[in-house]
């Protein structure tokens, strides 16, 4: 499957916002491992600025940069949403509620709790009534994600967003599932070479092979998110990774993206 | 936008609280049966109607697989084993190979009552019991992982979750996996199964009615949450024959509020609108809708403005939720496979518990069943976010 990235958003620790992170990547500027940025999206309006939650809040923030970057009108662009785990903040929350003796569960937590509440928040901000999908694949989330937003850019022929994100689990759920640090991704991805594209990428299903290493820096800090799995894909579109990048992807096979600039 | 062909269903499953596999399931159909019963979930204090599967509690998963035992997967594991679907994907398997068959399964809260389970036992210094599984349990991918190695297929797999539109959103998906070439036939699904958090959850937003629902009737007062499970072999065409296709799909998003449908209900018009276009249909070609018609206030008055707007006042429309109650992220594949109930014996269910319908509704409400020809059906899913899909099946001939 042929498609062209044509914008970056990036919000992760010590990694703010695609330039900043391209020229670590790059090699041109250190590393410094800082806790991720909290972004309040002021194009949500007051009300559900002030009921969105940090997965939501991750998401928008990205996706505005990204789609800032492409100058492509988010109201024609389709959405993916990947995540392993939603918000474990959330879910930590309500199981806290439920175990208790009244087991009142907080309205707007509730609805923040559904896996696409950052697809809401994302087409209330836009006033976009674009098509959107959440998908989970454990681990593999961000593979599973960006292999459902290739197949739409190739079938449906339209320009689509990929948004991957993983949040840090609280204890006691953190023993269960350690992921740590606050990460999230956009890729604008467009099915024809439009504008002024970053790349273009060959994504192939095939056999198992060694996935594409991490960048050490960012790579160390974000071992623990599945989101960042990334990782190697952004290095590539920052010209200081390999061209082709390996993913691992279900049952020891790989995603493959031969990358060109 | 480009026409679809006819994407052959070549096995289907269900498991609802109409019954288990098809036979039961129509039989409960046609006699207007309902499967709610007044709240006995666990301990649940929520003055409710549920749609429970009754014995999910004594059919651990055991063998190889037990690592995935939930509620959540006992009842995807029972959904296999009805209507010879495990039998239907082994046929695909051996004509096609494993990796090739992908599987895409909704579902909205996976296995987290094990997590509200395991919150009660924790221990002095808050640690859970090591007997949470997270993965094989809560994690939404569970149930994709599980019905993927139960079948022992390959293919691409992912869950999706958009709420309750989340089991409808996967014919999409499917579809797409075909058209790409990355796939011949895909296991598209959806399992739900009864946990605190939507109970409460939903009692908390004012939600749930107090007396089994009752969709589009001047009195309704909330809707009824049941549980399920459903799937559907989706194959390329030629293989094998199928009495039954999907034809389209739309997908919108509301862009209005995280849990009330935009009012005049446009974002449901914009994928019903999009549905037909992809089959290549008018609105005059649907012969029949079933509602998503949760028997809330809002829902029901919004998704009649977009009936009207996009299909005129005349096509009859129902709601099969009063039986099954409202599956969350399985209600989008219970309902086509109700869906193709009604086109194999041409049969148009009432809305079950609707006395007199809201007069404030314009579109066709059916109250009572009738046998009636039908070639085209469509259905619709509306969640949470405003996630929003129609579905458009057919007999094929």
């Amino acid at each position: 499957m042929e498609l062209w990235v044509r914008a970056v958003g990036v919000l992760g620790p010590g990694l703010d916002g695609w330039t900043a992170t391209r020229a670590i990547l790059a090699g041109l500027e250190p590393y410094s491992a800082r806790p991720t940025k909290k972004p309040i999206p002021d194009v949500l309006p007051a009300t559900e600025r002030r009921r969105s939650g940090e997965a939501s809040r991750l998401a928008i923030a990205v996706a505005q940069e990204a789609v800032s970057a492409s100058r492509i009108p988010s109201q024609e662009l389709a959405t993916v949403f990947a995540s392993s785990d939603g918000d474990g903040d959330i879910t930590h929350k309500i199981c806290g509620s439920l175990a208790g003796t009244d087991r009142d569960v907080s309205p707007t937590l509730f609805h923040n709790s559904v896996y696409n509440a950052p697809a809401g928040y994302w087409s209330i901000a836009t006033g976009s009534r674009s098509g959107s999908t959440s998908v989970c694949a454990y681990d593999l989330s961000f593979a599973a994600g960006l292999l459902e937003a290739a197949v739409q850019v190739t079938v449906e022929r339209q320009p689509v967003m990929l948004i991957a994100s993983d949040l840090p689990f609280p204890a006691p759920l953190h023993a269960a599932r350690p992921v740590d640090q606050s990460f999230a991704v956009a890729l604008l991805l467009a099915p024809h070479e439009i504008g002024t594209p970053l790349m273009r990428w060959d994504i192939t299903l095939e056999a198992y092979r060694t996935p594409t290493a991490w960048p050490s820096g960012p790579g160390n800090s974000l071992r623990n998110n599945p989101a960042a799995r990334c990782l190697p894909l952004l290095a590539a579109l920052a010209g200081g990774g390999s061209p082709i990048v390996s993913l691992d992807y279900l049952d020891h096979s790989s995603l493959v993206v031969a990358c060109e600039v | 936008m480009d026409v679809m062909d006819p994407l052959p269903v070549t096995g289907i499953a269900t498991a609802n609280p109409l019954g288990l596999a098809l036979p039961a399931t129509w039989d409960a159909l046609r006699e207007g049966r309902s499967g709610l019963r007044p709240n006995d979930f666990m301990d649940a204090a929520v003055k409710t109607w549920i749609g429970r599967i009754v014995g999910l509690e004594e059919q651990p998963i055991i063998g190889e697989l037990a690592d995935w035992d939930c509620r959540n997967n006992r009842l995807a594991l029972l959904g296999l084993r009805q209507d010879e679907f495990e039998a239907s994907v082994e046929e695909a398997r051996r004509a096609y190979g494993p990796a090739r068959i992908g599987v895409v399964i909704g579902t909205t809260t996976s296995g987290i009552l094990e997590t509200e389970l395991a919150y009660r036992h924790r221990g002095a210094d808050g640690a859970l019991p090591d007997t949470l599984r997270y993965r094989h349990q809560q994690n939404l991918f569970s149930v994709s992982d599980f019905v993927r190695h139960r079948l022992r297929l390959a293919g691409p797999a992912a869950s999706l979750s958009t709420a309750c539109s989340s089991s409808a959103k996967v014919f999409a998906t499917a579809s797409r996996l075909i058209r790409s070439g990355l796939c011949d036939a895909v296991v598209a699904g959806g399992v739900d199964s009864l946990c605190l958090m939507t109970l409460y959850g939903f009692a908390s937003l004012g939600l749930l009615s107090d007396r089994p629902c009752r969709p589009c009737d001047a009195e309704r007062n909330g809707l009824s949450i049941g549980e399920a499970a459903g799937f559907m072999l989706l194959e390329r065409p030629g293989r094998r024959k199928a009495d039954f296709a999907l034809l389209g799909y739309g997908e919108s998003s509301d862009a209005y509020h995280m849990s009330t449908p935009q009012p005049e209900g446009k974002g449901a018009a914009a994928a019903m609108e999009q549905a037909l276009s992809r089959a290549g249909l008018k609105p005059v070609d649907i012969e029949y809708v079933n509602l998503h018609g949760t028997g809330t206030a809002a829902n029901d008055r919004a998704e009649d403005q977009a009936i009207c707007a996009v299909l005129g006042d005349r096509v009859p429309c129902s709601s099969t939720k009063g039986g099954t109650g409202h599956t969350l992220g399985a209600a989008g594949i219970t309902e086509a496979v109700l869906c193709a109930l009604c086109l194999r014996h041409d049969f148009i269910p009432g809305t079950l518990h609707t006395a007199a319908v809201d007069p404030s509704l314009v579109s066709r409400i059916m109250v009572k069943s009738v046998y009636q020809p039908l070639r085209r059906v469509m259905s619709n899913s509306f969640g949470f976010g405003g996630n929003n899909c129609s579905l458009i099946f057919g007999k094929v001939t």
